[in-house]
């Protein structure tokens, strides 16, 4: 039977909240840098669940959000890449609806029982938007979250599921619009929300014969916290059992959401503990979900706990603002725009740019970035093997901070880090503090996106001062 | 092999002034510079049988250089190599009337960089995947001095003060160089607190960009002879090229570039030079940055490892003092219009020679050097000339 072998997430460093300026609301929400998407914080989710693991026995890849960067152009096969997995794999995205996310996982248990896949790794991702200054904007949060299906070792079994399709257009963003839309909060809670994810939950308790008082967790999606506690206290639970939402913190992750408070329920879950999930958008999802010994065998993740724990406050709005696109502001100087990447040079440099190989002389054992033809240590020529740098850990050999270059977080910090193992790449930074650098600095990789030139998304990895 | 030394000379050459030229197109920085060189060489435009043409930028083919001076059907190479552009073009003509199949060439270095709108370098735009770390040149160099101070121990303080020494030096050169694009003094403090640029280097660590052009007429000491008395012959070249070996090997440590040391070695081993620091009168070194003029000091064998800062402190290498370096201000006050600036290194070693550096006047001229650096610390391009009085 297949269940859940492994879980991962992640949550953007930076934060809104108290303390930036010309932020009203009172919690913290997580808002994705200028050089993240709903792609580059998949790859994260999906690293943080593959830790330790051979990736190359995954065989299927499910991307999730509705925040897709293409309206034409598979997500799951740039993520799939970027996670290094193999080729011959299944790939699909799920998009349009804050379901998606349970929607992925329902296929991807369906695919491995029915023999379609061995290891499907389901990631949901999502960075909504709304206007400045709403209520949406105070409760939406940006992050993502990774959950591979597996029927064997399985930490986390599904032992039935119920689900509703509902027609509304209760919440809901347009073909062209960059903010979510929405009709009036009475109709949107009482006839939608309030209405149809009991209808799943309740639906679900019945065809199982189960009660509230069954579960050591409830997770659950939710618009806002006094929607979330109106359905602990319709169902009777007790709040030791309800999983904290991540509203203050994170915020309302959108695909991502019900998920990501799994993966946080995971990651405190004991043997035996019965887990109910419920998601909601076009209807409702609910599954019972039953935790294994094995989950005692997948604790080291960074998770939802440790993203959370590690963040920085951003200083004003108008940063924020600018990375979304809201305001323009200028550049320290005048600088031609981004060209479109060549789609051939970008085909052809897929391992060197995406799953960011290396290679391994095999002559003389010295590992290097970017692959040669011929060795830089021995000059052995075509005598190579392909070589994962994504995730090998570096150090700062030397840096410079460029005042001028017009990036998203100026200064642009170009550092040259030397690899664990042998190799050296002159590398951007990233979610770093000017202050915080120095040489020996110890970094890692991290997906990322340079820059978007006529709809077109250039991707590539940055190093990063150490997460956690 | 057979070396260089004293098989060819350099008998006129001309430089515009460098600076932002807006009157002027890369046909008025040719026409200016040959015209000079080639008066000054005491020939007729033509004499000349062949021509190497060093631009990086501003146009391709010999064709600039035919059209703009109405050479008639003679062989031109339009010549690239980054920076050394200039020295490249001057060393291709060196060789091919060393190898007696030209008697008169002219080496042309122009370029016009004042017409992009971009401040700096290496606008975008061309074809590729675009990943590479944008690290335009001053960003490349202060890889160099972040990791510099920590090699050698120097506080934050010691390097900017060090930097700062190396600018104030150079700005007062140009002072007293008519064509330099700046002339102005400035103070110590001016550059310490000057505004980054790329950490740790400031605007006043930083050359600016340049219009500008410059020529040489070169020939055989023979027919020399026959041209003019002060002409001056080369007595050493060398170039030498490297393949990213410090962008992809861990133990490449920044703090020097090996380019500058194996080229400076076959140039010092043509000119039959062995103590550098003591034979030579004076040096026109790349200081794009000031952090690279520190370094090449010591790739030149100017100064020991690491000492550098010690001689820059103590003046050695001011006008006054024992082996005075970028005596007409350097790329950083005369400019750097890319594809010129070899050959206006030249000019300058060429002019105090015989004995016409006006205000800058060494005492003693007898030996000169040019180094001339394209390229980012881990992946240069260097060339070096040796120029000496006759006999």
């Amino acid at each position: 039977m297949a269940g859940i072998v492994s879980y991962g997430a992640y949550v953007p460093l930076f934060r809104l909240g108290p303390g930036t300026a010309g932020w009203m609301a009172p919690g913290e929400k997580a808002v994705a840098s200028f050089d993240e998407d709903s792609i580059t914080m998949a790859v994260a989710a999906a690293a943080d669940c593959m830790n330790g693991m051979d990736r190359s026995t995954i065989d299927g890849l499910y991307f999730a959000t509705t925040t897709s960067p293409y309206v034409e152009k598979q997500g799951a096969t740039t993520v799939a890449t970027a996670s290094d997995l193999r080729r011959d794999i299944i790939t699909a995205d799920f998009t349009d609806s804050l379901r998606a996310g349970t929607n992925a996982l329902r296929a991807a248990l369906d695919a491995v029982n029915a023999g379609s896949a061995k290891r499907a790794m389901v990631t949901a991702s999502d960075m909504r938007l709304s206007t400045p200054r709403s209520e949406f904007e105070s409760l939406f949060g940006d992050g993502a979250a990774a959950l591979l299906i597996g029927d064997d070792k399985v930490a986390v079994n599904v032992i039935g599921s119920y689900s509703i399709a509902n027609e509304i257009l209760d919440v809901w963003r347009s073909y062209g619009e960059t903010v979510v839309g929405a009709w009036e909060d009475r109709f949107v809670q009482d006839v939608g929300y309030r209405s149809v994810l009991p209808e799943a939950i309740t639906g679900l308790f019945k065809k199982y014969k189960v009660e509230a008082k069954d579960f050591a967790k409830a997770v659950y999606y939710a618009p806002d916290p006094r929607r979330h506690s109106e359905i602990a206290r319709r169902f009777g639970f007790e709040s030791a059992q309800v999983q904290a939402p991540l509203f203050g913190t994170v915020g309302n992750t959108g695909a991502a959401f019900a998920l990501m408070m799994l993966v946080a329920a995971l990651e405190e879950a004991k043997p035996g503990d019965k887990i109910l999930l419920a998601n909601y958008g076009d209807g409702a999802d609910a599954a019972i979900l039953e935790v294994t010994e094995e989950i005692n065998n997948i604790r080291d993740r960074r998770g939802v706990k440790g993203n959370v724990a590690t963040k920085k406050l951003l200083r004003d709005y108008q940063m924020y603002a600018s990375w979304r696109g809201f305001v323009e502001l200028a550049a320290a100087a005048r600088r031609p725009d981004m060209v479109m990447p060549s789609a051939s040079a970008v085909w052809r440099e897929r391992d060197k740019n995406i799953r960011f190989y290396g290679v391994k002389c095999k002559n003389c054992g010295y590992e290097q970035y970017p692959p040669q033809r011929v060795c830089t240590k021995c000059h052995a020529k075509d005598n190579f093997e392909d070589v994962r740098f994504s995730d090998k850990r570096a150090t700062i050999f030397t840096y410079s901070m460029d005042y001028l270059a017009p990036v998203g977080d100026p200064p642009l910090v170009i550092a040259v880090i030397d690899f664990e193992r042998g190799g050296r790449a002159v590398t951007m930074m990233t979610d770093r503090d000017i202050d915080e650098l120095k040489v020996n600095l110890p970094v890692e990789m991290t997906f990322r996106k340079l820059f978007t030139a006529k709809g077109v998304h250039n991707y590539y990895w940055k190093s990063m001062p150490v997460r956690m | 092999m057979q070396g260089i030394r004293d098989r060819v000379a350099v008998v006129g050459m001309g430089c515009t002034k460098f600076g932002e030229l807006w009157d002027n197109g890369v046909e008025d920085l040719i026409v200016d510079s040959s015209f000079e060189a080639i008066e000054d060489a005491g020939i007729e435009p033509k004499d000349i049988q062949a021509a190497w043409f060093g631009t990086v930028m501003s146009g391709m083919t010999g064709q600039v250089l035919t059209s703009a001076l109405k050479l008639e059907y003679i062989p031109v190479t339009r010549v690239e190599n980054a920076c050394c552009t200039a020295t490249e073009a001057f060393r291709n003509a060196a060789y091919a009337v060393a190898a007696g199949i030209y008697d008169i060439a002219l080496a042309s270095g122009a370029e016009k960089q004042k017409d992009t709108g971009f401040a700096g370098l290496g606008a975008a735009g061309g074809v590729g995947t675009f990943v590479e770390a944008p690290s335009p040149p001053p960003v490349q160099f202060a890889l160099a001095a972040t990791r510099y101070a920590h090699h050698y121990g120097l506080s934050y303080g010691e390097l900017k003060t060090t930097l700062a020494r190396i600018a104030v030096k150079n700005h007062h050169n140009g002072t007293l160089c008519p064509r330099a694009h700046f002339q102005r003094e400035i103070t110590l403090e001016q550059a310490i607190n000057a505004p980054m640029i790329a950490w740790p280097l400031g605007l006043f660590d930083c050359c600016g960009v340049s219009d500008g052009g410059a020529a040489a007429i070169i020939t055989t000491p023979e027919i020399a002879k026959k041209l003019k008395d002060d002409y001056v012959l080369i007595k050493g070249l060398g170039l030498t090229v490297g393949g990213m070996q410090g962008q992809l090997q861990d133990w490449y440590d920044f703090v020097h570039f090996e380019e500058n040391v194996t080229a400076a070695k076959v140039a010092y081993n043509d000119a039959g030079i062995k103590n550098p620091r003591k034979e030579i009168d004076l040096a026109i070194v790349h200081d794009c940055f000031t952090i690279t003029e520190l370094i090449i000091m010591e790739d030149l064998e100017f100064s020991p490892r690491g000492k550098a800062p010690e001689d820059v402190a103590a003046g050695t290498f001011s006008l006054e003092g024992e082996l005075p370096v970028n005596t007409d201000g350097g790329l950083k006050c005369f400019g750097h219009p890319v594809g010129a600036s070899g050959l206006r290194m030249i000019y300058e070693v060429y002019k105090q020679l015989q004995g016409k550096a006006e205000k800058r006047q060494l005492k003693k001229a007898d030996i000169g050097l040019t180094q001339n650096l394209g390229g980012r610390p881990g992946s240069f391009t260097c060339a070096i000339s040796i120029l000496g009085k006759r006999d």
